[in-house]
């Protein structure tokens, strides 16, 4: 298998201390940065909407916006690839609840908003998107997969493509099983031919039979630990920052996703 | 507009649903025109609605050495994956093409959250899970994907689309893409959703669903009857299965109108129709059968008769067959790809049970009867909330 190359030309960043990619990186330089506002601003949707869309879609919105707006591409014209582990954690823990105690007394809304593929309704009502729009999971190997996916997308059809891969705090009795305990989302603009937008180039590969190096390392404390996006991102988002460096995710259980990256000339 | 794909082979499929197990038992329902759907007797707390509800689930235990999966939603998958010799013919394809080569790309929309409200009916005392269903894979949406890929052994790339309503269409178009990358060689594709409260509840809740079996593209139809399935299709490059049908193309898009409500005139639902006939390098007159989204909601029905009828000439036959099987969610797009390719493989075109006075919408290609006729083209539409869009292109292999 040869590898695929696309394009970078856009990077959204958000966590409960990261408001954006350039914050990121002054933290990655030592320097202290200001904390965002407890919601993601997401200023892409519409008041109305905005005041009342989840969680996931705020965090999904947010960072999509950042990346489509470094890149400096249209919204609406770009297909789109949301990627989460868990999806709306919140939400499953309402209705969960709700249906065990009261079913009938479920809220129209909250259900429609329970679909995986609300962040992507969403935005591509937000900015009139036509084109293909997609949300994935992929357990552990969410972030590889919709890497993956966005990649394979991008290539084949020859255009750029969004990926937005979020996860947010998870609560109650299916928080415990997700272990899920921040937020945290990131987002590429991947494009498929160098272009004055390029920021920097990807080299994909993948590395089959790649049981034993895809288990997680020992446990640090680290913060983004805390987020299955986080953790799986972290090594890519740490590349993105230098502009340039090796890293290995998991696309699968057993598959491994090598990403080696140059500054795009 | 998108340049043609290389069809690929669907060398094996199988579907279970409210008809049955197994693609023979849904060729005699249809053939007979003898629907599946039930009065309501599942929901943990009464709702008077009819269902499509598969028999046996409860009794297809998983092997121990999955049991860390076991939920009704894998249940269902096991149960589904034995049909129609599928998982023989998905284990032979790992075999010829290796583990790692075989992508796996699987639609649901609910995946086990079955599970996850059994569990919240049974918290202890201080709020948590029973130890039973302490198990943190099944209460994810990867569960599906996650369980099926360790019970084929498959290790390439491995996928769950969680889409709605459109989910088990769209994993066509992703294996496609895999294949035509040669990022795998072969793919397993399909969907699985059992029913749950989550959908029973919530689609009573946005007043979606009807008191009777549901009657898609009837004046007088009153809402949906939700339903569950598994199936599974196994895509290969032609040269494999030469004599098999084939994926001619697949359309996808948004409607970037509403979260639950289709586009009034259908701009996304045509796009993808307009997309797919592109990639399959088709014209519209010469597709002779189209499986219709048809959920007998009032908006869907309304809005994709009238694309049907603005679209095609008068030789296309058109029909929904949710009146036989309800509406499968995430899992409708594979069981209806199984019966676009059945449509294909014996010339059969399911009735649109349910449906006695056709809406005024609906043109001279619905077929209200089952009727046999040569199928070379077949297409199935599949959209899902969020404005989700997806629509397949079959076809028969050339003589």
């Amino acid at each position: 298998m040869n590898a695929l190359h696309a394009f970078v030309e856009g990077i959204g960043v958000w966590s409960a201390t990261l408001a954006d990619f350039a914050a990121l990186k002054a933290q990655e330089r030592g320097e202290s940065v200001a904390a965002p506002p407890a919601r993601p601003p997401a200023s892409m949707l519409p008041a109305s909407e905005r005041r009342r869309a989840p969680e996931s879609v705020l965090l999904a919105v947010e960072v999509a916006s950042q990346a489509v707006a470094m890149s400096g591409r249209e919204a609406g014209e770009l297909p789109c690839v949301f990627s989460s582990a868990y999806g709306d954690q919140l939400i499953s823990d309402y209705m969960c609840a709700t249906l065990a105690q009261a079913p009938t007394e479920l809220s129209p809304t909250r259900f429609h908003n329970s679909v995986h593929n609300a962040p992507a309704g969403y935005w591509t009502i937000a900015t009139g998107c036509h084109a293909p729009s997609s949300a994935i999971t992929a357990g552990h190997a969410s972030f590889g997969a919709g890497l993956l996916e966005a990649a394979s997308l991008c290539i084949t059809e020859q255009q750029p493509v969004l990926l937005v891969c979020s996860d947010i705090a998870g609560h109650g009795p299916i928080g415990e099983m997700s272990g899920s305990q921040a937020a945290f989302g990131c987002a590429l603009v991947l494009s498929p031919q160098a272009g004055e937008r390029s920021l920097m180039r990807l080299d994909l590969t993948l590395e089959p039979h790649a049981g034993s190096m895809l288990h997680p390392a020992p446990r640090t404390g680290a913060w983004q630990e805390a987020n299955p996006t986080a953790s799986a991102a972290w090594s890519l988002m740490q590349n993105l920052v230098r502009g340039s460096g090796e890293c290995t995710v998991a696309a699968a259980e057993t598959l491994a996703l090598r990403i080696v990256m140059e500054t795009s000339a | 507009m998108p340049v043609p794909i290389q069809p690929l082979a669907v060398s094996a499929y199988t579907v279970t649903s409210a008809l049955g197990h197994g693609l023979e038992s849904h060729v005699a329902a249809l053939s007979a025109t003898r629907g599946g759907l039930r009065q309501n007797d599942f929901s943990s707390a009464p709702l008077a609605c009819w269902i499509g509800r598969v028999d046996g689930v409860e009794d297809a235990a998983l092997p121990a050495a999955h049991a860390v999966w076991e939920c009704r939603n894998n249940r269902l998958a096991w149960l589904g994956l034995h049909q129609d010799r599928f998982l023989e013919r998905a284990l032979d394809v790992r075999q010829r093409y290796g583990a790692a080569r075989v992508a796996l790309v699987l639609g649901t929309s609910t995946a086990s959250i079955g599970a996850t409200e059994e569990a919240y009916r049974r918290l202890d005392d201080e709020g948590h899970m029973p130890p039973d269903l302490r198990r943190p894979l099944i209460h994810a949406p990867h569960s599906l994907a996650g369980f099926v890929a360790e019970a084929l052994g498959l290790e390439g790339p491995c996928l769950t689309v969680s889409t709605a309503c459109s989910s088990s269409a769209k994993v066509f178009a992703n294996a496609e893409r895999l294949i035509q990358l040669g990022l795998a060689d072969a793919a397993v594709v399909g969907g699985v959703d059992t029913l749950c409260d989550s959908v029973l509840f919530g689609f009573n809740a946005l007043e979606l669903v009807s008191p009777e079996p549901c009657r898609p593209f009837d004046q007088a139809r009153r809402g949906i009857s939700i339903g569950e399935a598994a199936g599974f299709a196994l895509l290969e490059r032609v040269g494999m299965a030469p004599h098999a049908p084939r994926l001619l193309g697949y359309g996808e898009s948004s409607d970037a109108h509403h979260m639950s409500t289709p586009h009034p005139e259908g701009l996304g639902a045509e796009l993808a129709l307009r997309d797919a006939l592109a990639r399959a390098n088709l014209h519209a007159d010469q597709v002779d059968y189209i499986n219709l989204h048809g959920t007998a909601s009032l908006k869907n029905d309304e809005v994709e008769a009238a694309l049907v009828t603005r679209a095609f000439p008068t030789t296309t036959r058109a029909s929904s067959t949710k009146g036989f099987t309800g509406h499968t969610l995430g899992a409708a797009g594979i069981l209806e790809a199984a019966f676009a390719l059945q449509a294909i493989e014996r010339g059969l075109v399911p009735a649109n049970l349910g449906c006695t006075t056709p809406d005024r919408a609906c043109g001279p290609q619905f077929a209200l009867e089952v009727e046999q006729r040569a199928i070379d083209v077949a297409l199935s539409n599949s959209f899902g909330f969020g404005g989700n869009n997806a629509c397949l292109a079959f076809g028969r292999a050339p003589a």
